[in-house]
């Protein structure tokens, strides 16, 4: 039990990353493979916080009587990392009503077509 | 029992994740995607990251969901039937998951304080940075001051996105008379609580803002929970009276007014005799210092992001409202 414990956040962290890149493989539909590509990001930033928790730690905000804080670097570069990532969507998103616009559809397939034929 | 609540948590995110491969249509998905984030956010939580909490719970279930919300309006909410076999995407997931899975056997112990990633810099920042820089937050004294150029290069980044959207869709204005029949006319009760909810998101954003160097929160949080306040009237209301709020060039104008102010403040340390953004320089007593600069670049930051946010809503609403003309 202690050593499923030890490792199953990293596992739950393979499996999401993995839910979001069979999302990005397989999927036509060019929303639903964003938001695969968000699912995968999730994943990693619960990778970084997963690491910066330390077993009896605390939120990294200074308390009196307190001396053991989890790692606040992680979370930082994590904190960050989602405005930034939201934005980077919001790019994405754009570029798909683009294509909607340009094409007419947003399925991968059916794009391919369009394409050939201009 | 910490351990429990992890357990249970990250196994109703792996249910969700699967929901989100399994359903065909698309508005569920984007709902899905919302209840991942809160689950992110309360797991977060429960590991002590309570900044990143705080930003996944507005950003992620907030405004991405508005944004994919607002795609799914112009491009339509029903995947269509895949013909693809699925077994080679399968396939590769399957193989690349088994690579990970055994490479996480090499990786330390969860939560155990010896792992290698706590004993680069992070003593540092957690004995040091209540002196150094004064403030019990130390995701904040790291975020601001430490890592500030780094937290410049981000905002850069969210600024450039905006640039982006707006440079791909454009922000469409309309004449008052020819304005479709936008916000909900209907919905009487949502009106008055929308009146009496926003100036009280606004107030939390300023609270957000301007504690964040005591408690959770900062620049990033602040400016996405205001610009939800507004995102929310424009809901409510209608795009045309949005724009008569805060208009979109005013928007424009801020998002690069935060970035600069944020830059300003390092060549301002640099004229003062220090290196960029070295805020021990603004002031004769270095702390007093550390506190002028954090607070005026969280505020870069905040209406940076404000600015950013509102304007890609605004650029994916105007959008919407145009297709449902035709």
């Amino acid at each position: 039990m202690n050593y499923v414990l030890d490792y199953y956040n990293y596992w739950i962290v393979v499996f999401l990353m993995m839910a979001g890149f069979y999302v990005v493989i397989s999927a036509n539909n060019l929303v639903k493979k964003i938001v695969g590509l968000n699912i995968f990001q999730t994943s990693v930033f619960m990778l970084y916080i997963t690491m910066g928790k330390v077993s009896g730690g605390t939120a990294p905000i200074l308390v009196e009587g307190v001396t053991q804080y989890s790692n606040p670097l992680p979370h930082v570069l994590i904190l960050t990392a989602i405005v930034v990532g939201v934005a980077t969507t919001a790019v994405g998103l754009s570029l798909i009503v683009r294509i909607k616009r340009s094409y007419g559809t947003v399925e991968e397939n059916e794009f391919e077509n369009k394409d050939d034929a201009i | 029992m910490a351990e429990l609540i992890d357990l249970v948590l990250l196994g109703m995110l792996a249910i969700t994740a699967i929901g989100v491969i399994v359903l065909k249509d698309l508005f569920a998905v984007v709902m899905l995607f919302g209840i991942y984030s809160f689950l992110s956010a309360l797991i977060f939580v429960s590991l002590d990251a309570v900044d990143v909490a705080f930003t996944e719970a507005s950003v992620g279930a907030g405004i991405s969901t508005v944004l994919m919300l607002g795609t799914l309006a112009l491009t339509g909410r029903k995947e269509k039937e895949n013909q693809h076999s699925s077994l080679l995407p399968l396939l590769v997931v399957l193989i690349t998951g088994a690579a990970l899975i055994y490479g996480t056997l090499d990786m330390p112990p969860f939560g155990a304080a010896d792992n290698p990633v706590h004993e680069h810099v992070a003593p540092r920042y957690i004995e040091e940075s209540p002196k150094e820089v004064g403030l019990p937050n130390m995701v904040t004294s790291v975020l601001a001051s430490y890592r500030g150029f780094d937290t410049l290069g981000e905002t850069v980044v969210v600024f450039a996105a905006a640039v982006g959207v707006l440079s791909l869709l454009g922000v469409v204005r309309r004449e008052e008379d020819d304005a479709p029949e936008s916000g909900l006319k209907e919905h009487r009760v949502l009106h008055v609580v929308a009146k009496l909810i926003i100036p009280m998101i606004i107030l939390f954003a300023l609270y957000v803002q301007f504690h964040g160097d005591f408690g959770p929160g900062g620049g990033f949080q602040a400016g996405v929970i205001a610009a939800a306040a507004f995102i929310l009237y424009a809901l409510v209301y209608g795009l045309p009276l949005a724009f008569r709020v805060v208009s979109p060039k005013f928007l424009q104008v801020m998002a690069a007014f935060g970035v600069l102010l944020y830059a300003s403040v390092g060549l301002y340390s640099m004229s003062q005799g220090g290196q960029f953004l070295d805020y021990n320089k603004l002031a004769a007593d270095p702390i007093a210092g550390q506190h002028y600069g954090i607070i005026i670049i969280e505020l870069g930051v905040g209406i940076t992001v404000f600015a950013v946010m509102l304007s890609i809503f605004y650029a994916f609403g105007s959008q919407a409202e145009r297709s449902n003309i035709k």
